[in-house]
């Protein structure tokens, strides 16, 4: 599989795409297959919420490669010009989730990887980068 | 847009989930089985999610919504062969699913069923 690959969020069934590039990428490193369901749960999550409250975007999938410790991963990188995240404390709060209720909110994804950054800006859009590495 | 297919096995209604799911499909599913629970008169329902890799917060919820809506239409339900990497990744996730019923395998839900066990 090419890495990086660029994956457009702009509809249901892209989230399901993003889900297969990111499974197809971890089975390449030969991710355990409990690390591979996180990250795949974990791309789920965020790809819907691109789409859903970002009014759409991109993920971008790549294999990586740790220079310090040797160990490969995957890293997605969830971009959208959406509304942004107003306050994201509260975003990250456990058990928070915006009216629809229809994630669980940022803390729970945020478990099931190994890194996970987040830039918002109002108006402007967010990007949201997550890396499980290999054991 | 895919749809799974309902199959009625006596008083049950077996759902046996084979594709990726995507949003609009398990909001289809919801609908769907409520029509076929009323329909039939079924008294059980079994979702089979042996060959499903991914539960995320919304197939997740989706458990929850069909087994108290099938509830109110007098049916159990029951959630069999769950993976185990799921169900790691689903307790991580902070999605409990508390009032799901689950089994093993397909099996043991039809006994869990047959039962009558008050499920509730």
């Amino acid at each position: 599989m090419t890495s990086p690959a660029e994956v457009p969020i702009t509809s249901n069934d892209d989230v399901v795409r993003v889900r297969q590039v990111v499974r197809g990428l971890a089975a390449e490193v030969k991710m355990s297959l409990v690390d591979q369901t996180k990250v795949v749960t974990a791309a789920s999550e965020l790809a819907r919420n691109t789409f859903v409250y970002g009014g759409g975007g991109t993920a971008t999938v790549e294999l990586v490669t740790n220079p310090a410790t040797g160990r490969t991963g995957v890293k997605i990188v969830f971009t959208d010009e959406g509304p942004g995240i107003p306050d994201v404390d509260l975003a990250l709060t456990e058990g928070w989730s915006s009216g629809s209720g229809l994630g669980l909110g940022l803390s729970g994804t945020r478990r099931l990887v190994d890194e996970f950054d987040l830039e918002t800006e109002p108006g402007t859009g967010t990007r949201i980068s997550v890396t499980k590495w290999t054991r | 847009m895919e749809r799974v297919p309902i199959l009625k096995i006596g008083d049950t209604l077996l759902v046996s989930i084979q594709i990726d799911l995507q949003d609009q499909t398990v909001l289809a599913l919801q609908e769907d089985l409520a029509e076929r629970i009323v329909q039939t008169q079924a008294r059980g329902v079994i979702i089979d999610i042996t060959a499903v890799e991914i539960v995320d917060s919304f197939i997740g919820r989706m458990f929850a919504t069909i087994a108290s809506m099938s509830r109110l239409l007098d049916a159990e339900t029951v959630v069999v062969g769950m993976r185990p990497a799921v169900a790691i990744t689903l307790v991580e996730l902070g999605l409990s699913l508390g009032g799901v019923r689950t089994a093993l395998d397909l099996e043991r839900g039809m006994k869990l069923l047959d039962s009558g066990a008050d499920l509730r």
